[in-house]
């Protein structure tokens, strides 16, 4: 018997509806979008290329996606086989969050209808880190789709397929692993191409792609965390804080590991100055590093670990912390040079609201109607 | 080899991998063997503009207007209808022309045809090209996906996105060389170069306008001099003039691997806008760090063969599916 089950609750609430209008309000102008060009929604420029659709549906959204991955890693290569129950529902939110980098991606291209170029041997440009992530988050997402395939399975009671899969699935898994490794170091390799533009407090070169590895890994045990929490809240289950303080614990060792080299590269390179400087690069760095080393203070403790409230707060802090490290990098900080600003518009936020609101929709509608949860007889066995 | 050695091996070489410190980092590209350029004198430039229009007429650009002024250009800045512009640099009353108090200087933006072109180096589809012989840094719409990381890649920001047009493209300056221009290619020079009066902009070879803008600081402030116009290697014409209190600096000679498009000015270039750059080019140390990770794919290939064997065996340990 299966150790997942649907929650098989009714799938139109309230909630649901109202993700529904912010979801055709999203659409609407993703539609003006696509008829009137990119200047109709975005305040992009020709200092600020990258506005949220890069920076939040694919810089932050696939690091906030990045829970089946830590799972993965924890799971099958750290072989720490309790935590298990809690990977179905990390990897739906995986294959939902990288389907919204897949959708930015897309809907953030200016010329889309040649997107096939990236995919076509003689085109690739093997110098280009943006090859290398594009490429990379395409095959994850179907890395994903296949790794979610026994759930589906499973619900239509394809037994033969299953077993057939569960054969080759450790090769699937693997790739699962090795992947996301790839793409989100290079998320950070992209900043250095960007130079000068980077502000010299997230400007750290050879670093970049171990940092922003790190915090990926970080903010996906910490969606994890988030997700048990909250769905043991909202959906009234018995809490899984016995597996989920273990995650704590982990966190702990990444955002120490984290914090070391970032501080370590700042004084090395002579930059403190820099973060004490009184401007809003340094009021930022401030900001980020404090939503660091709150986690890592309040799970350091036993006590912290195994209280269910803090926990979700360790969690929520990290998942801010990593999401304004990338903000800061990519945007905030971000200093093209005189004549250029940028702050979103309001049918671009709304976009990416609305698509976000999408990815809800459908995460609420698959755990309903899916075996993706975990029995809560199971989730509540201490050492299952 | 247990697993833990296995973790503790792997995990050891790709931290060491992922920081990855100059062993393999490329050094800059060095400049094309026959590079083609201009030479921007600050100094000479008077401000007419007819580079704008010259370089509009060329490229088929709409003249961008402001308000009811037909008479000029308009143009503030790059955009996708101008790849060419002369900004104005005042300080204070300003009163005297190449004073850095009190005074203005012109200066010009265009695409600088990098010796080592961020542009070329991340964009994904090799839609950007530097040309193997003459340098020139040329862009292909056919093969652009528009994802715009040339910008970001671009130290100067150059490459201009069209976002008004849903069928949009990037705009840069092609050196007059692109497809259906080919000026350089049938022995001509760029529009701009043509149309400057003074000389301000200078066509030729990188070799000789480098030459010729080291000339020039050598000389005497206040001696005259006969500038040339046109193509530095056979002149349209010359002028002479006084010469001025040149900054001992060739911007472009060195700038993040150098330019094929360098400018001499009286003001120091910070104060003209151009960005802070050292003489490595930052695409040298991400290809860098790309190439130790992907060289030959070997390091994902054994870190997956590696991944596999974990996998398996503690997916047979638990008997358990996904």
């Amino acid at each position: 018997m299966s150790h997942y089950q649907p929650l098989g609750r009714r799938v139109v609430t309230l909630p649901f509806v109202f993700l529904g209008v912010i979801a055709l309000i999203g659409l609407y102008f993703l539609a003006e979008r696509f008829i009137n060009g990119m200047g109709a929604v975005t305040n992009l420029n020709g200092g600020f290329p990258w506005g949220i659709w890069v920076v939040y549906d694919i810089v932050v959204g696939t690091a906030l996606a990045c829970g089946g991955y830590a799972l993965a890693v924890t799971v099958y290569v750290f072989n720490k086989g309790k935590y298990h129950p809690l990977i179905r529902p990390a990897l739906l939110a995986s294959l939902l969050g990288y389907g919204l980098g897949g959708v930015g991606a897309i809907i953030d291209m200016g010329r889309w209808w040649q997107f096939y170029n990236l995919f076509l041997p003689w085109q690739m440009n093997f110098n280009s880190v943006m090859l290398e992530v594009g490429l990379c988050v395409s095959a994850y997402i179907v890395v994903l789709m296949i790794e979610f395939l026994p759930t589906v399975l499973e619900k239509f009671k394809a037994e033969a397929l299953l077993k057939k899969l569960n054969k080759v699935l450790f090769v699937v898994i693997a790739l699962g692993v090795l992947l996301p490794t790839m793409h989100q170091s290079s998320l950070g390799t992209m900043l250095i191409a960007m130079g000068w533009k980077v502000h010299p407090l997230w400007q750290t070169l050879h670093l970049q792609p171990l940092l922003a590895v790190l915090t990926a890994f970080t903010m996906g045990f910490s969606i994890v965390v988030f997700e048990g929490s909250l769905s043991s809240v909202g959906f009234r289950r018995k809490p899984e804080t016995h597996l989920l303080s273990g995650l704590g614990r982990i966190i702990v060792g990444l955002i120490a590991t984290y914090l070391v080299i970032r501080f370590g590269e700042i004084l090395v390179r002579g930059k403190l100055g820099l973060v004490f400087a009184g401007d809003l690069a340094s009021l930022m760095f401030l900001i980020e590093t404090a939503l660091f080393v709150y986690p890592l203070v309040v799970l350091m403790s036993p006590r912290g670990r195994g209280n269910a409230r803090s926990l979700l707060f360790a969690a929520v802090s990290m998942l801010l912390a990593g999401t304004l490290y990338r903000f800061n990098a990519f945007l905030i900080t971000l200093d093209p040079g005189p004549g250029y600003s940028y702050f979103p518009a309001l049918p671009e936020i709304m976009v990416t609201v609305g698509l976000v609101a999408i990815e809800i929709m459908v995460f609420l509608f698959v755990v309903k109607t899916f075996p993706v949860m975990p029995r809560e007889d199971h989730a509540a066995a201490p050492n299952a | 080899m247990n697993r833990r050695d296995f973790l503790r091996a792997s995990l050891g070489s790709a931290a060491a991998a992922l920081t990855s410190s100059g062993a393999s980092a490329r050094p800059n590209l060095t400049p094309a063997p026959e590079a083609i350029g201009m030479l921007f004198d600050s100094t000479l430039c008077v401000g007419c503009k007819a580079c704008v229009s010259a370089c509009k007429a060329v490229n088929g650009l709409p003249p961008t207007l402001l308000g009811d002024d037909v008479q000029y250009d308009s143009a503030r800045d790059l955009s996708h209808e101008t790849y060419n512009v002369i900004k104005v640099y005042t300080n204070g009353k300003p009163v005297a022309k190449d004073s850095e108090t009190d005074g203005f200087a012109f200066e010009k933006r265009s695409c600088m045809h990098c010796v080592d072109p961020g542009c070329v180096s991340v964009c994904p589809v090799t839609a950007l090209v530097r040309h193997p012989l003459t340098g020139i840094v040329t862009y292909d719409k056919d093969a652009c996906i528009g994802c715009r990381t040339c910008m970001t890649g671009c130290p100067y920001n150059v490459p201009q996105f069209d976002y008004d047009n849903p069928w949009g493209m990037l705009h840069k300056c092609q050196m007059c060389n692109q497809k259906g221009v080919e000026r350089i290619d049938k022995g001509g020079m760029t529009g701009c170069a043509e149309a400057c009066p003074t000389g301000a902009t200078l066509f030729g070879s990188r070799t000789a306008l480098l030459e010729e803008a080291k000339r020039r600081m050598q000389l005497r402030p206040g001696e005259i001099y006969n500038y040339p116009r046109g193509d530095v290697r056979q002149p349209s014409s010359h002028h002479e003039k006084a010469v001025p209190h040149y900054q001992h600096h060739v911007w472009g000679e060195k700038e993040a691997g150098g330019t094929n498009v360098m400018h001499i000015s009286s003001i120091p270039f910070d104060k003209l806008g151009m960005p802070p750059l050292g003489e490595r080019s930052h695409v040298s140390i991400s290809e860098g760090v790309q190439h130790t990770l992907y060289s030959y794919m070997a390091l994902p290939a054994v870190v997956l063969g590696g991944l596999t064997w974990l996998v398996k065996r503690n997916t047979d340990d638990e008997g358990d599916d996904v």
